[in-house]
């Protein structure tokens, strides 16, 4: 850690120190170990609370985390774009755009898995793109930005689909529904790998938090994203092209959102325009309970998966104990709060 | 000689005695005093640093931890807040204005003591009293209008107005002018003198010799945080005030090298800079100037002199709203991003390094490499290795003092702070640093390393353009000094004849004939 040439300041170093010991109050207030904790308490709950011994059984951690993954993917996107100092509202709607538009693709145009796949990224990044061109160049606030890009999506989604849910039951030349073959692709993204013990979609998700990490630690682009959250001007005056890597960062998240959609879809075996409402909240939920800032600046996708394991397991332990919905939401709604409560102590 | 305040006049409306305030371990004023007349305009006058600011602060009841006493009409008061400093009838006019943009004139001038009956609001009668005050002040304008629809000269006469109408006995204006166009002057100037006429003591701050002689009945100059001497102008003429304000031993020589000077690294032929918030006027008007290689050319100037803007214009942080030629190694170059300027091998060392210098929630490497990441990335892939490395290669011989190159930047001391700022501008291998305070807020320890190390780098050939508002530090760093006064240059000085005197005097204006 410490390197040679730096002179040593004795008893005085300020940050966390090197060799960091359990309890040791510095080590503990590092957000990496508090995410940590938090998803340890919350598994605890869970193996105190396992509803006879439901949360022992390896189905209920693959449905847990096949549950959690659509919103995961979501909080991958959303990471980039809350590291650089923004919020992007518009994923759900994207999500639900790019469901409809895969689903129309699949079930009713019957084209390949080959080709929905890359129109589907493409219309989420598009979308996601725009909101990014009229947030970093027109200097339209990210909330009202993406707020507006929310809106559009879900009209767009609605005008896609006419309307209706793309289901598999298709309107033929005669007036009457024919039920349709699923198409190959959602059944392969619909299915479980690894002997029954994995959910494809949860794949999917684990590689977009791979590619977001490299994105965010390894990339030139990542670096700077972090400097125009820490510090925007002192960013731009450093040469950081500002406007290129904020509009890139709500594209990638108009991407990872086209994603979600494509499993969405895959899942429900429909493109449902009213999909996806509200996911955007969960998925910010998940990014800022891992202890990423939303004040930009600070964070990282290893915190959004712990985040994203936090909240997945939450609603899972809650659901299989019959906590009916109504005392779930709430329950979420206090502990989010309380979590990011203690993050902040932590940062004074 | 200077002499003490008398004590046959009149009693004053404000006497400061013995005023004493430490920051930490620096003192920044010392046994100050200072007192205001009944129709007085008293003009404090003082170098960058002088403790003019903090003396008003004082009276203003923002600073509130300070030794000595203040008097108002002979009865000791010791304001806590700002508001109770507006009871006793002190306001201030601050450069920066403090009035809210999108609320009403007349909401401003009520702002926070609105006349209300039954916790409603009294519209009719808030507009009546507003026109009342700003009428008096010569201002026909509509009272309903958000105030940030007019002009700065306006915005300020409003503040007066506001100041009046809270019954305001002193009124202290910093730097009122330094937005203001010569009739705005003229009027502003009017106002003074009928405020004068009705009782009102002004304190003046200025850094503008020719205000100076024409509004001022008396002038205090301050000098590194004590008070000089008080005299009405007739006894102050502008060499003896300078000397005044200037006049300090050169406490501490820095032995600068003699600069070998290479060829004309950059060269400006009559380069304006017109930054957004000047809303179209130049900040910097037709300065011509040349820095070789191996050389630190000095740019004196008080407040409003245009140095930073002209730092920042050629650096292409205002885009493209320049105007002239800058060539740099003989080569015509405009930058119109800050990654131009880069690429061409300019750096800008910010006067403000945690606004504009330093990304405080990043690793030291991350900003020691921030500015040259793109070299140190090629195909976009970091190598966190190599940034390592060349973060260690600049920040060694700055004898930077940090646990760990992982540690954030926030959590350094100043001087250290800076020392990254300055490892983030060298490891991009500059040919040219623009260099905006590099010493300010820093100890003296630290102070001395960057001197050393700038001397190091004009001697591999790097050429300096330096401010600095330290009239020692300009002096000693300094192989010659350009002096800039609201965006023009005033003069051009060799090492030899470059006196704080002579800088001073062509910083407040006088144009000096070579």
């Amino acid at each position: 850690m410490t390197t040679t040439q730096t002179e040593l300041e004795p008893g005085a170093s300020p940050g966390p120190r090197p060799t960091a010991t359990w309890l040791n109050p510095e080590f503990l207030a590092s957000p990496a170990v508090r995410a940590f904790i938090a998803l340890v308490l919350v598994l605890l709950v869970g193996i105190l609370c396992n509803a006879d011994g439901a949360f022992f059984k390896p189905g209920t951690h693959r449905d847990a985390l096949r549950q959690a993954s659509v919103y995961g993917i979501l909080a991958c996107g959303l990471t980039l774009v809350i590291i650089s100092g923004g919020i992007d509202l518009a994923v759900g709607s994207l999500l639900a755009l790019v469901a409809v538009c895969s689903a129309r693709m699949a079930i009713h145009w019957g084209w390949p898995g080959w080709l929905v796949v890359p129109a589907s990224l493409a219309v989420g990044l598009l979308g996601g793109g725009l909101a990014g061109v009229v947030t970093a160049r027109l200097r339209v606030q990210p909330f009202i930005a993406t707020l507006s890009m929310m809106v559009l999506a879900r009209g767009m989604a609605k005008y896609v689909s006419g309307g209706m849910k793309v289901s598999t039951a298709v309107l033929g030349a005669d007036g009457a529904y024919h039920s349709v073959p699923v198409p190959a692709l959602f059944r392969s993204i619909d299915t479980r790998i690894l002997g029954d013990n994995v959910s494809v979609v949860t794949l999917i998700f684990l590689v977009c938090v791979g590619a977001a990490w490299l994105a965010l630690a390894r990339h030139r682009w990542g670096r700077y994203l972090y400097a125009i959250g820490g510090n925007e001007e002192a960013a731009r005056l450093s040469g950081v092209p500002v406007v290129l890597a904020k509009t890139c960062a709500y594209a990638a998240s108009g991407l990872f959102a086209a994603v979600a959609g494509i499993c969405q879809a895959a899942q429900e075996q429909q493109g449902d325009p009213e999909a996806g409402a509200g996911y955007e909240l969960i998925a910010i939920a998940m990014v800022v309970i891992g202890g990423t800032s939303l004040m930009g600046g600070r964070g990282g996708m290893g915190l959004t998966l712990l985040g994203v394991l936090t909240i997945g397991y939450l609603d899972k332990i809650l659901s299989i104990n019959a906590v009916p919905e109504a005392a779930r939401l709430m329950l979420t709604g206090v502990i989010i709060v309380a979590a990011v409560l203690t993050q902040r102590r932590a940062r004074s | 000689m200077p002499r003490p305040p008398s004590a046959s006049t009149p009693l004053p409306l404000v006497r400061m005695q013995g005023i004493t305030k430490r920051f930490g371990r620096v003192t920044v004023l010392e046994g100050v005093q200072f007192e205001v007349q009944s129709g007085e305009v008293h003009v404090l006058a003082g170098e960058n640093g002088a403790g003019k600011s903090t003396l008003i602060k004082i009276l203003a009841g923002v600073h509130t931890d300070f030794e000595g006493r203040i008097e108002i009409a002979g009865r000791p008061v010791r304001p806590r807040t700002p508001l109770e400093a507006n009871a006793l009838g002190i306001a201030v006019i601050h450069q920066e204005l403090s009035l809210i943009g999108p609320m009403s004139v007349a909401d401003n001038i009520f702002l926070g003591r609105t006349p209300t009956r039954g916790g409603l609001v009294r519209d009719g009668d808030q507009r009546e009293q507003a026109r009342h005050w700003t009428s008096q002040l010569g201002l026909e304008l509509d009272v309903r209008r958000p105030v940030e629809q007019f002009p700065v000269a306006v915005q300020q006469l409003v503040e007066v107005a506001k100041a009046l109408s809270r019954k305001a006995r002193v009124l202290v204006m910093d730097e009122p002018t330094s937005a203001l166009n010569a009739p705005e002057v003229a009027k502003l100037f009017a106002l003074i003198e009928s405020l004068r006429q009705r009782g009102c003591g002004i304190v003046y701050i200025t850094h503008k010799m020719e205000e100076i002689q024409r509004i001022a009945d008396r002038i205090t100059v301050l000098r590194d945080g004590r008070w000089v001497g008080s005299a009405p102008p007739a006894e102050l003429p502008a060499a003896k005030l300078i000397q005044w304000m200037a006049g300090r031993e050169m406490s501490e020589q820095f032995p600068r090298r003699a600069a070998r000077l290479g060829q004309a690294r950059l060269s400006l032929e009559q380069f304006s800079v017109f930054p957004p918030a000047f809303s179209g006027r130049a900040a910097v008007e037709k300065v011509s100037l040349t820095v070789h290689a191996g050389e630190i050319l000095g740019i004196g100037g008080l407040q409003g002199s245009g140095a930073s803007e002209l730092f920042w214009g050629l650096f292409g942080a205002y885009g493209r709203a320049v105007r002239g030629t800058a060539r740099l190694d003989g080569q015509a170059v405009r930058f119109s991003c800050p990654g131009q300027a880069i690429q061409s091998g300019v750096g800008l060392l910010t006067n403000d390094r945690k606004a504009s210098g330093l990304v405080l929630s990043l690793s030291i490497i991350a900003n020691a490499t921030l500015a040259g990441l793109r070299a140190l990335s090629p195909l976009g892939w970091r190598r966190p290795a190599r940034e390592r490395e060349a973060a260690v290669r600049v920040t060694a011989p700055m004898r930077l003092r940090a646990a760990s190159l992982d540690l954030e930047a926030g959590a350094l001391s100043g001087g250290n702070q800076q020392k990254v700022a300055l490892a983030k501008w060298l490891e991009t291998r500059p040919r040219l640093l623009l260099l905006d305070e590099p010493t300010r807020g820093i100890d003296v320890g630290a102070k001395r390393e960057i001197y050393q190390l700038m001397d190091q780098w004009t001697a591999q050939g790097i050429a300096i353009l330096l401010i600095t508002s330290e009239m020692p530090e300009l002096l000693t760093l300094s192989d010659r000094i350009v002096v800039l006064h609201r965006g023009r240059v005033t003069a051009e000085l060799a090492r030899s004849e470059a006196t704080p005197e002579a800088v001073l005097a062509a910083a407040m204006g006088q144009i000096q004939r070579q």
